[in-house]
């Protein structure tokens, strides 16, 4: 066991309401300039749909992330040969508008606009593609573009009667075996030993990009003015202070949780190079990640140098609740291999309705059931588990039992109380679990969560003579 | 260089591939071995590089601030500063708990709001004054001339080429940069012109919404209402204000704050984007899930509320009354007459008025009609016993067949007598006491089978009789308002005969069947609905309280916490008929005792309309601490009329009159308008055909000649102006509209986007008001065919009515586009105000993060400078004190809301009543102006804060004394130079300075009872004396909210009898609970939450009750490319078209409330552009799209006779089919073409809607159908519309 510990991220999708706060809060603060203006370290996509940059998904478009080849991992892409990271046209071409007619123009026959043009080199452009080109299912030709809707019948979901829409965040994952970091023919990337933060050395990077191609969740970019590749450093200099990063600080519904998930550094690649994927998710998380209250994790732990607090942080991390206690959170595209530290609890809504006059007939139970919902768990299992639909069953059903077991304290409907024992057992959930739950889904304040003890490292060197001279260059 | 550049990130692969590779392929990690890899890959050498992106993070100041934008948010917002420059803004997390059991509040914002420091340094920012080239052109060579700036504003605007030069150059660029000094006097040129030759009532002041910056818009507005400006309403233009309310519960607008709903168990969201409209908020809604609230959504389209159901309910546009009475249907049936509980009873007893009696009236065909409300001056054993207003206390019966007239009905609110409460107390023929009044007849034992006629309007009007149990008082039947209600939703009971439904399955109105055809939602899904509101309603625990408790009045088993809730908004308020669709949908929470209950009840949400420290704005805002009354107008009239919409409008009341209506059956709106006007039901500016300050002069000259007393002024000049309406000396200014004197003159727009937002009929605004360029293709069908009788018809009609338009804005957007003089403003990170909303309880600054950049200076300094400019300039041009004969509406809260009893219309005009000012037509006051010392006033906050008192809503006026000292000392004393306004100053002990924003906020905060206990304590006491129960112990007196603590952290608000909830520690604001735990009436008729409505128009339409009728989109659409509507219905046979050739698709049109903006605000800001689609969008079905040739993002173009739009196409199977839908306020200054269809730039999203005004909503001097500003009044319609589509093919910018 070698045990380290890393600040991971939950995103409960159940309560994401895509209002994209994260993208523009996150922009403003890291990529609102030039050379990163088409840079969305964090993005939020509308799916079923193409994604950002498009169709990122696709492996056989961009060759990014590990492949298992005779049982060992091996990266898809190999130099020269088979590289292909997104060209500006997969993300879109950043524009502005000449805004500055609307003061200087002579009076004219017509009312003058503002025309886009581009950002890269100033001409007047068309706008035909942006970063969320498909918000709220814009495009219906797009929904055929979701890899998520393999082995289901897709043009159903493109008819108003079938239609859902979900929304999927998305940031670097942080990952335990990043596919970017092992591409780096300069090794100007790193995983940070204390946090787990992947970065990408600004002055070591030379621009070469296999990390963008690498990367099978594209989320390194090349900036084409510093000529070096960027991407989400899951805010440090926030993280280190204890503090979140700007993404879950912003996020207005509360859909994002942070905390320090411990991990067996010995353990990531075998259980990477695990030959079927709904295993893979089982082993990475009942393997992988380690339970912070295990008295041997605890003592291998302090061996490793990872302090109390963090040990204690650990403990009460909400992401260790939703990710390994309850399993209710689950890795983006497991079958990448790259065992992302980004978490995601899947959404439950919305419920099937109906255009057809039998289905009210029966007045069903109160809350709907797990095989009612009206986005196919088959796609979300494509998403998150390698297909494995039992997981998300699992993890739904325990949603829904925190809803009713609540429901019944509320209101004394009669026969509400049983139903509500019963979907807890059903769930696999003891009244505690549900209580906690409900206190970390519904209440979720700002210290549950995020739990974040601040970085060790900053004090390591000589803070004495460090703090005298901090900010200066 | 531009190509590589271009090509760079396209070129990747090759550059990549290029650059050393081979060299550095033995670097390559994957290809060492594993275990090494292993090893390494957490240890890196050197990591000092990290500097660079933690001193990107670094700044050095963080201000709190927010967004002063229409939308409910109020988020308190960090402001980030770094090497001087705003740059980026984060939400500040340190709201103040409201209980342990509760989220948080925090971090309330949304994308839009994060991204304004865009905004602050953007090409789009209004750096320097501008005025149109043409115009200060003009302006400069007559001030030349003539030496006399008022002299040369007469000679461009009195000049019809000069007039015509700049008119037909609005929006046409041009711009010249002046001085801030010129722009100034400019526009006082321009005032003074206006206010000597036509009167001041000719300007005109508009910005919305008080509570998303009270001081920036007391700015504006007290400078306006200080001249004898007029002040427009918004919250009825923005068809916001949900008429309703106002109706129901004689309240513009109260509903509960956000983190109530977490209390709800049961959420139907009806017409109301929660996660997308009320982005902060929507944690309440999702959060709530998990504590097993359920969730259904009514909603015609798949969007992001949706996407949280349980159920969805996908009920067609505009069909949603229908659901809501097969709803109301279910529950009377189920809950009232299968089943009964005690605990509705109880509540339908006390807070509804169900128990109240209606007179019968004889049809003449031996059926009867609905009639008005039984009254005690009906009754002759009560009449004598009941003390004054007898015509406004309603009566009940109870079980020993007695009739009996409860408390707090509106005659108790105005006749001195302390009972005005919902004790079940009264007045019987024994004298006072307890009273116990039955819901319906047949509880007496003894009753008539009356046939009443009733109607429904689903495809066309159907008339049927149903027998109704009631009794006979002297000559008259009677029965409840419970009776009819049950006979009108078609619930069979006991004996009774008629043309009830059999069952749900029967299609007979108002059953579950019946709007199956209609809504196209099942009847099952709607049975269940019903049924799931009301057994949650029933059986929820309360949140506070007992069961046992009022207003519970339930048992363990039945704890009837009613924590059931409705939200509702704009998809089904911005329609026409959106006062009966409300009441339809609110069946639920009434008939399920859901109001006035934490966690239950109507959840209105559109517009940010609740300023909580309503008197304090209104006081500064309205110079009510100088003059009054103030001038107010409703917007939707004004631009209806000033716009010459009424002249395109084929609208009457023909196309939904009940089939009994006598006398209203054929009223063009236009015609109810001047009508309303007459009998002072809605005030109209300008008032006169004559100038204000000219007829003021000449009556008090006569008092003069007559030797009469000061004190008599007022009385003699009413007297006077209604002999002269009379007798036709003077006119009605809207008798005779489009008579040049009659013209609005100046237009402020500050704070708005008027022009490229809110404008329903932007087209005609463009053409009528402005006089330039704009896309109207309607004909004048009230005019060709005679629809309006009651206005002196003028052709042609004019063109370019508005002399000025004076934009503030910090953008560069439509309004300011199309103005006559931008003024630069500074941003919301770059002054003091306030912050407040209904979504929560809290106050919460803005402050400054830089001083305004380049010349931008603050709403309220530059409205302080202008009113210096303008103040020096009027000691030349207007030295005289001036007498000002001001007319204003009957007001709703004051005496005057009793001013025309039971509903009856008597025209004075047509010889019905005598003109009595504030009695059967306007009130009429005379005020003194003094416009030399308008800027001495304008910087002091003046006496009658402290000699007259201040107050709303109809609370006895208070004095606080106490606070406007420690005002003095706060602020300073006034820094006034005039004799009059010291001497004025002198007798209080002094005034306080509100020279600067801050200090005006700081005098808000401390004259107003939600952020002063103190003020809170005495408002309380006054009620309580019109009440007779105890309130004053209900606010925390000692609460006290200055600037600076909120400055430091938001700050949560007592409790206030301005609103009607209860703010205590731990406890959720709901509205209503002060009306049901400590008996406060509701401002209504009989005191009580009304179903019913009795007034002469709202009968005679056939909406006495809730009731659903169709949508008026047919009749309103106007001329549509030769396409003949037909019966146009959701059935594509009918709505997709091929005519000459070509294809078009006639679809419903939708504007809700769009995710990248809020209304205008932000949709022209490059990062909201970038994360959707970078222009104006309509959204329409996949499989319409394919129909009509049409591809994702191809250009179409959307119009009627109205207008055009030319838009990208979102399609999307989202989206149902039959329907277009344009999020608006998606605005013609950046990425729009010009229109094929017409040549010209094309439009907005408005450019297709008109204003439609509703006469029901006009109804006035009659209880809670009162006028007040923004409170009631007809609403501006959005929907109702359809448009024609087709593909616009090649476009030219």
């Amino acid at each position: 066991m070698n045990v380290r510990a890393q600040i991971a991220m939950v995103m409960n999708l159940d309560k994401c309401i895509g209002c994209h706060t994260c993208s523009v809060t996150c922009k403003n603060v890291w990529t609102n300039r030039a050379g990163a203006e088409y840079m969305w370290w964090n993005n939020v996509e509308t799916r079923p749909g193409p994604g950002y940059p498009r169709q990122w998904e696709n492996q056989n478009r961009y060759n990014g992330g590990w492949a298992l080849d005779g049982g060992r991992l091996k990266l898809k892409i190999e130099i020269t040969k088979n590289y292909k990271p997104p060209s500006m046209e997969d993300y879109y071409h950043p524009w502005t508008y000449d805004y500055e007619v609307l003061f200087s123009e002579k009076q004219s026959d017509q009312q003058p606009v503002a025309r886009p043009i581009s950002l890269i080199d100033g001409e007047s452009m068309d706008v035909t593609y942006g970063p969320n080109w498909n918000d709220d299912l814009a495009g219906a030709d797009l929904i055929l573009e979701d890899p998520g809707l393999d082995g289901l019948q897709k043009e159903i979901y493109q008819q108003f009667k079938d239609v859902f829409m979900m929304y999927l965040p998305r940031i670097c994952n942080h990952c335990l075996n990043p596919s970017c970091l092992a591409a780096c023919p300069r090794k100007a990337i790193y995983k940070r030993e204390e946090d787990g933060i992947v970065l990408v050395d600004q002055n070591r990077c030379r621009g070469y990009r296999y990390c963008v191609a690498a990367c099978p969740y594209k989320k390194v970019y090349y900036n084409w003015k510093t000529g070096k590749s960027e991407k989400c450093v899951f805010c440090y200099p926030r993280i280190e202070a204890g503090q979140p990063t700007v993404c879950s600080l912003t996020c207005v519904g509360k859909i994002r949780y942070l905390g320090v998930l411990l991990y067996d550094a010995d353990k990531v690649l075998d259980v990477a190079a695990t030959p079927e994927v709904s295993q893979l998710v089982k082993r990475f998380i009942d393997e992988v990640l380690l339970d912070p209250y295990d008295p041997a994790v605890v003592s291998v732990a302090k061996e490793s140098g990872i302090p109390d607090d963090w040990i204690k942080a650990a403990q009460r991390s909400p992401v260790y609740k939703m990710v390994k206690k309850w399993k209710v959170a689950f890795p983006l595209r497991p079958e990448f291999r790259t065992l992302p530290m980004v978490f995601y609890v899947p959404p439950l809504s919305p419920v099937v309705t109906t255009f057809e006059r039998a289905y009210g007939a029966k007045i069903t139970d109160i809350m709907p059931k797990v095989n009612e919902l009206r986005i196919p768990i088959k796609y979300l299992a494509n998403m998150f588990t390698g297909g494995d639909t039992m997981l998300i069953e699992q993890a739904l059903k325990k949603l829904l039992a925190v809803r009713i077991y609540e429901r019944a304290k509320n209101v004394a409907e009669p026969g509400l109380a049983d139903k509500a024992k019963v979907a807890l057992a059903e769930a696999g959930l003891t009244e505690a679990d549900a209580e906690e739950m409900y206190r970390l889904f519904a209440i979720a304040r700002y210290e549950d969560r995020f739990v974040i003890p601040t970085n060790p490292k900053r004090y390591a060197a000589n803070p004495y003579v460090e703090r005298g001279v901090a900010g200066l260059p | 260089m531009q190509i590589t550049r271009r090509q760079v990130l396209a070129a990747a692969a090759t550059i990549g591939a290029a650059s050393g590779v081979l060299a550095l392929a033995q670097n390559l990690q994957y290809l060492k071995p594993l275990a090494e890899f292993r090893e390494t890959r957490l240890q890196y050498p050197d990591r000092s590089w990290e500097e660079v992106y933690r001193r990107r993070w670094q700044y050095d100041k963080v201000a709190r601030s927010t967004h002063g934008v229409n939308c409910t948010g109020s988020c308190s917002w960090n402001v980030y500063v770094k090497d001087g420059l705003i740059v980026w803004e984060l939400q500040a997390t340190d709201y103040p708990d409201i209980a342990p059991d509760i989220p948080n509040y925090e971090p309330r914002g949304c994308p839009r709001g994060a991204s304004f420091s865009w905004y602050v340094y953007s090409p789009l920012r209004v750096k320097y004054p501008y005025v149109r080239g043409v115009l200060i052109d003009m302006y400069r060579r007559f001030k030349q001339q003539t030496g006399d700036p008022v002299e040369a504003w007469r000679r461009i605007v009195e000049d019809p080429a000069n007039r015509a030069a700049y008119q037909k150059a609005r929006g046409k660029a041009g711009w010249a940069r002046v001085t801030w000094d010129e722009a100034l006097e400019l526009v006082s040129a321009a005032l003074i012109y206006t206010i000597k030759k036509y009167g001041p009532d000719r300007i005109y002041g508009f910005t919305p919404i008080p509570a998303m910056s009270p001081v920036s818009y007391a700015a504006g507005a007290r400078f306006i209402e200080l001249i004898g400006g007029v002040m427009g309403s918004f919250y009825d233009w923005y068809a916001d204000l949900p008429p309703a309310s106002p109706q129901m519960w004689g309240e513009q607008t109260d509903v509960p704050e956000s983190a109530d709903w977490f209390h709800a168990q049961y959420m139907i969201v009806w017409g109301t984007n929660l996660p997308l409209t009320r982005t902060p908020d929507a944690q309440m809604y999702t959060q709530a899930r998990y504590r097993g609230a359920k969730v259904a959504v009514v909603s015609p389209d798949y969007s992001e509320h949706v996407k949280f159901a349980d159920i969805w309910v996908p009920a067609l546009p505009g069909t949603d009354a229908a659901l809501g009475m097969a709803m109301g249907h279910v529950a009377l049936k189920e809950f009232y007459v299968d089943r009964q509980f005690k605990c509705l009873r109880e509540y339908a007893r006390r807070y509804t008025d169900l128990p109240f009696l209606v007179i019968l009236e004889p049809a003449g065909d031996g059926t009867y009609l609905q009639g008005r409300f039984l009254r005690a001056s009906d009754v002759p054993e009560l009449k004598d016993k009941v003390g004054a207003n007898p015509e406004w206390k309603t009566v009940v019966v109870q079980k020993d067949g007695t009739l009996a007239v409860p408390y707090g009905s509106i005659g108790f609110r105005w006749d001195g007598s302390g009972n005005w409460n919902l004790q079940l107390k009264g007045i019987t023929a024994k004298g006072e006491g307890d009273i116990d009044p039955v819901l319906s007849i047949m509880e007496l034992g003894r009753y008539e089978k009356v046939p009443v006629k009733f109607f429904a309007m689903d495809f066309d009007v159907k008339a049927f009789v149903r027998e109704v149990p009631a009794v006979k008082i002297g000559d008259k039947y009677i029965t409840t308002v419970f009776d009819l209600l049950a006979a009108h939703l078609g619930v069979k009971r006991g004996d009774l005969g008629g043309d009830y439904p059999a069952d749900y399955n029967d299609p007979k109105p108002y059953t579950p069947a019946w709007q199956e055809a209609i809504t196209g939602v099942s009847r099952d899904l709607a049975i269940q609905v019903a049924r799931e509101f009301m057994n949650t309603a029933v059986y929820s625990k309360p949140v506070f309280g007992k069961p046992s408790d009022p207003p519970f009045f339930g048992d363990d088993a039945t704890p009837c916490g009613g924590r059931a809730m409705i939200f509702v908004g704009p998809g089904i308020n911005h329609w026409y008929h959106t006062d009966l669709i409300y009441r339809s949908v609110l069946l639920l929470v009434l008939l399920g005792g859901t109001q006035g209950k934490n966690g239950g009840g109507w959840a209105h949400y559109v517009g940010q309309e609740k300023i909580r420290t309503l008197i304090g704005w209104s006081t500064i805002a309205f110079a009510l601490d100088w003059v009054r009354p103030p001038r107010q107008q409703n917007s939707p009239s004004y631009w209806y009329v000033h716009t010459d919409q009424w002249r395109y409008d084929p609208v009457t009341t023909k196309y939904y009159a009940a089939p009994w209506a006598k006398k209203w059956g054929n009223l063009h709106e236009m015609d109810a308008n001047v009508i309303a006007v007459r009998l002072g039901w809605l005030p109209f500016y300008p008032s006169l055909n004559v100038n204000p300050l000219e007829l003021g002069d000449k009556l008090v000259k006569e008092t003069t000649a007559q030797g009469i007393q000061q004190a008599q002024l007022g009385a003699y000049v009413a007297r006077r102006v209604a002999e002269m309406l009379k007798n036709g000396e003077i006119k009605l200014a809207i008798e005779d509209p489009d008579a040049p004197e009659n013209w609005p003159r100046v237009l402020f727009v500050w704070r708005a986007n008027l022009l490229g937002s809110s404008s329903k009929g932007h087209e005609y605004f463009l053409k009528h008001l402005l006089g330039t360029d704009n896309n109207v293709m309607n004909r004048e069908v009230a005019v060709e065919e005679g629809l309006v009788k009651e206005v002196n018809i003028r052709k042609p009609a004019p063109e370019g009515k508005l002399d000025l338009l004076v934009v503030l804005d910090f953008r560069m957007a439509t309004s300011a586009v199309y103005a006559d003089v931008v003024l630069p403003a500074a941003t919301w990170y770059e002054k003091y105000d306030l912050s407040m909303t209904d979504m929560h309880t809290f106050i919460h600054p803005f402050t400054p993060a830089v001083d305004p950049p380049w010349e931008a200076k603050a709403d309220w300094d530059i409205f302080r400078e202008l009113a210096k400019k303008f103040s020096e300039m009027a000691r030349k041009y207007l030295p005289q004190e001036a007498y000002d004969v001001v007319l204003t509406a009957l007001m709703h809260d004051s005496a005057a809301e009793i001013a025309q009893p039971f509903g009856e219309v008597k025209d004075w005009k047509k010889g019905e009543a005598d003109p009595v000012p504030g009695k059967t037509m306007a009130a009429v006051a005379l005020v003194r102006r003094r416009y030399w010392d308008v800027y001495d006033m304008y910087i002091t906050l003046g006496p009658l804060v402290v000699t007259t008192g201040v107050t709303a809503k109809g609370i006895p006026a208070f004095k606080p004394v106490e606070s406007y000292k420690w005002l003095v000392e706060k602020n300073g004393a006034t820094k006034a130079a005039s004799d009059y306004v010291l001497s004025q100053c002198a007798n209080v002990g002094g005034c306080p300075s509100i020279e600067r924003d801050k200090q005006a906020a700081e005098a808000m905060l401390a004259i107003s009872p939600e952020s002063n206990g103190e003020v809170a304590y005495m408002a309380w006491s006054n009620l309580e004396k019109v009440v007779g129960l105890p309130l004053k112990d209900l606010p925390a007196k000692e609460h006290r909210i200055a600037f600076n603590d909120i400055v430091a952290q938001p700050r949560r608000v007592t409790t206030s009898p301005v609103w009607n909830g209860i703010e205590a520690p731990g406890r959720t604001y709901s509205p209503f609970t002060v009306n049901t735990e400590r008996l406060v009436p509701w401002r209504t008729l009989t005191g009580r939450q009304h179903f019913y409505i009795d007034h002469e128009w709202f009968r005679e339409l056939g909406e006495a009750l809730p009731t659903y009728k169709r949508p008026m989109d047919r009749i309103m659409a106007g001329l549509l490319a030769g396409v003949n509507l037909g019966d146009w219905w959701y059935d594509e046979k009918k709505y997709r078209v091929e005519s000459g050739g070509q294809k078009f698709l006639v679809l419903r049109y939708l504007t809700p409330h769009g995710k990248w903006n809020i209304h205008s605000e932000f949709w022209d800001n490059l990062i909201m552009l970038t994360l959707f689609r970078g222009g104006q969008v309509v959204w329409i079905n996949n499989e319409d799209a394919t129909w009509l040739g049409i591809k994702d993002n191809d250009w179409i173009e959307v119009y009627n006779a109205n207008g055009v739009i030319v838009a990208r196409a979102a399609v999307s199977p989202r989206i149902p089919r039959g329907t277009a839908i344009m999020y608006h306020a998606q605005e013609r200054h950046v990425y729009v073409p010009i229109s094929p269809l017409t040549g010209k730039r094309a439009g907005i999203h408005n450019s297709v809607t008109v204003t439609h005004l509703k006469p029901t909503k006009m109804v006035g001097g009659y209880a809670q159908l009162s006028w007040s500003f923004n409170y009631y009044g007809p609403t501006g319609v959005n929907r109702d519309t359809l448009v024609v589509v087709r593909p616009a093919g090649r476009v030219r910018l």
